[in-house]
């Protein structure tokens, strides 16, 4: 099962280096991962996608918490949240029917045209991963030059919960 | 008002302020300053002869004295030369602060002369390291660095340190604490899972305590005889728990294991409650997992949550210092004598004693019974990997904490000698035995060099075989005798003693053991005992690799 993991982390050069090399160090699948600051500069948060039965999600866990320039360490997948990700797709548009059905399905989806060039269209959406999915699929008969996804990020959502302390073992 | 420092000054007083009293490495080009602000610091600085000799003694210092280990090595070489020092006190969790020069901050990542990433390098293998940038953060980077070391689940801490941040000035303050948002380890375990465990052990029948190198660190043997006591139950030790409850006691079962005593992995299998203290279910322990002590429940005290439940399935868990938990746990529990368990385990002592062949062969468990003797079991023991280690734990009887150095997790062959010399320095009074194989002293024998100059006078017995004897008896067991480059030329360890200014002496008869021994004892020097024993004796018991613990060969029943 795909667990997604919001991790806050202090926001120093070689903290991306050490969640990757435990990752790698002890056998754990990373999907995506994506990093940015937060509201308080001097922390960074990392959504990470990774797969694994419970066990393995709990080690996973564990050993992200020993890390000591991790602060927290939330398994949203047991919360409710939203998550987003930004996906840029080129497709073949050689002909004047496939540059209007393209932009058709663009507008069905609420995508937007980021590039129209004169062989290919270059699509852009943001969304969850079944939307993305979704749009994937559809574009995907004519022609796929190219994806670039950023990695999910994730929040959770306002459900008047107390601020969680470091997860308890 | 306070004056600036230099980088390199700042070092020496955050030292001081961690009450650092011997500092084991090796100079060069990028700890220049450093070395220059060690030149009248007061602390007892050994020069080692290689960089891996300064992180061993400074593991070996750390675990015999409970005391943060400091090595210091300069960059590049000198740092990686570091690096098997710093992997095995990781694996077993030694408290060591490593410092390593680096090139100039600008010079960073420019492939410069001895440069190496040593931050890249050491990550997987620390607990916490450091690339210090700036002067104005060095001492708290120091204090942080201690702190991370020595609490929690301990573990070695490497704090890179550019030659240009060691000539900056500041103004020196040094932190009174540390503030670490994201590190606050967990000392006392939750009373509800404590009084679950209790519970658990007062309906128990046949319980097992299966104590690790936790009880050392957390220095809780006296907790540990008051609750095996109380609770009647039998104790067996992994290596790095060797001495947490004495040897010799009636409830003692030693060393559990691939190659421990059978009566424990008897015990082992047959109980129906396991009570993990500071111990990680290691596969040298637990031979084939899933048939690992199948009818027992598992109680697990440890203060690193990582290490529970991830080789075994944990019915209770109790995160937290193990001396914390068990004053706890003493203050509830209850178990009455049970004599049927009592018998059984008396039984199996009886019927399968560790044992070797009793002749005029000089054969190398009797040389370690004799130094147990001559020691009275007092001596601190370090080995090195290998035979020598599994025949030390079996019959060295150590009888406390602290007295016996290993190698346990990672298995560092050239590991003994010189943290025998590190013990020495942090407790001179003690007598420190090195009992080490003819491959694995060659692996740090320049070291004869720094034990010598400095007078640090270890004992050093080598169970010379001509082989690289563990790896040789696998061989031999398991791979159809075919003696694929173990067979060791080795040279005249007695003529190289003397060479470097130590006393040798070479035993081959079973009656020269114990004068040899004496001889030692009674000499103000180094001495190298080369004893000529067995080529092909064996570690029995064994547990082959993936068999069940109680599934051994050569228990001799």
């Amino acid at each position: 099962m795909k667990h997604t993991i919001s991790v806050l982390v202090e926001n120093h050069p070689g903290v991306l280096a050490r969640i990757s090399g435990l990752f790698s160090a002890r056998g754990f699948n990373i999907d995506s991962l994506a990093v940015g600051e937060t509201e308080d500069p001097t922390v960074s948060r990392m959504t990470i996608v990774v797969e694994g039965d419970e066990r393995t999600l709990e080690q996973v866990k564990k050993q992200l918490n020993k890390l000591i320039d991790v602060i927290t360490v939330q398994d949203l997948t047991q919360k409710k949240f939203i998550d987003r990700e930004l996906l840029l797709i080129k497709v073949e548009a050689a002909t004047p029917k496939d540059r209007n059905d393209i932009i058709e399905i663009a507008e069905s989806m609420g995508a937007n045209i980021a590039d129209l060039g004169a062989q290919s269209i270059t699509v852009e959406v943001v969304g969850d991963t079944s939307k993305i999915d979704k749009l994937t699929e559809l574009l995907k008969p004519f022609g796929v030059k190219e994806i670039v996804r950023t990695g999910k990020i994730a929040m959770t959502k306002d459900v008047k919960e107390p601020k969680e302390p470091k997860e308890e073992q | 008002m306070t004056t600036k420092m230099t980088g390199a000054q700042i070092v020496v007083e955050s030292l001081k302020k961690e009450g650092v009293e011997a500092i084991f490495g090796f100079p060069g080009g990028s700890v220049l300053p450093l070395f220059d602000a060690l030149y009248d610091a007061p602390f007892r600085f050994i020069l080692v002869r290689h960089e891996q000799g300064a992180a061993h003694a400074a593991d070996g210092y750390a675990r015999a004295t409970g005391k943060p280990g400091v090595c210091i090595a300069t960059s590049g070489p000198g740092a990686t030369n570091l690096v098997t020092g710093i992997a095995t006190a990781y694996m077993d969790s030694i408290p060591m602060v490593a410092i390593t020069g680096q090139v100039k901050t600008f010079l960073i990542g420019n492939d410069a002369f001895q440069e190496a990433d040593i931050t890249g390098i050491t990550r997987p293998i620390t607990k916490h390291n450091y690339l210090v940038r700036d002067v104005k953060d060095l001492a708290r980077i120091v204090k942080e660095a201690f702190h991370i070391a020595s609490t929690g689940r301990p573990g070695p801490v490497v704090i890179d340190l550019p030659v240009d941040v060691q000539m900056a000035e500041t103004e020196f303050r040094y932190p009174k604490e540390v503030h670490i948002r994201s590190y606050k380890p967990t000392y006392c375990g939750h009373p509800g899972q404590i009084k679950r465990a209790a519970k658990m052990i007062a309906e128990s029948k046949r319980p097992v305590i299966y104590a690790g190198g936790g009880v050392m660190l957390s220095g809780a043997s006296q907790q540990l005889r008051e609750f095996a006591e109380k609770i009647n139950s039998p104790v067996t030790m992994t290596l790095l728990g060797l001495g947490a409850y004495p040897a010799d006691h009636e409830l003692s079962l030693g060393m559990l294991g691939m190659h421990g005593t059978a009566y424990a992995n008897y015990a082992i299998q047959n109980s129906d409650l396991i009570i993990a203290i500071g111990a990680r279910f290691d596969d040298r322990v637990t031979g084939k997992i899933d048939e690992f002590a199948p009818h027992a429940k598992i109680i697990h005290i440890d203060i690193d949550p990582t290490a529970i439940s991830k080789n075994v399935k944990v019915d209770v868990p109790i995160v937290g210092d193990v001396k914390c938990v068990l004053t706890e746990l003493l203050k509830i529990v209850h178990r009455p004598h049970d004599k049927e368990w009592a018998d059984k385990i008396k039984h199996w002592k009886e019927k399968h004693p560790l044992q070797y062949k009793q002749d005029d062969k000089l054969r190398p468990q009797y040389v370690i019974e004799q130094i147990c003797e001559a020691t009275k079991g007092n001596a601190i023991i370090a080995t090195d990997v290998g035979q020598n280690q599994m025949w030390t734990a079996q019959w060295y009887k150590f009888q406390r904490p602290r007295e016996l150095l290993s190698s346990g997790g990672l298995g560092t062959m050239g590991y003994g000698f010189p943290a025998g010399i590190g013990a020495k320095v942090g407790r001179p009074d003690n007598e420190v035995f090195v009992i080490s194989g003819d491959g694995s002293i060659q692996m740090n024998i320049q070291e004869l060099a720094t034990a010598v100059v400095n007078n640090i006078n270890v004992k050093i017995a080598i169970l010379n075989n001509s082989y690289l004897g563990m790896v040789r008896q696998w061989q031999e067991l398991f791979y159809k005798k075919r003696y694929s480059h173990t067979r060791l030329q080795n040279p005249d360890f007695v003529r190289i003693a003397e060479a470097y200014g130590a006393v040798g002496i070479r035993i081959g008869k079973k009656e020269e053991v114990r004068p040899a021994i004496e001889k030692a004892l009674h000499t103000k020097n180094v001495v190298v005992m080369d004893f000529i024993v067995e080529e092909e004796e064996n570690v029995f018991p064994m547990v082959p690799a993936g068999k069940r613990l109680d599934d051994m060969i050569g228990s001799m029943a």
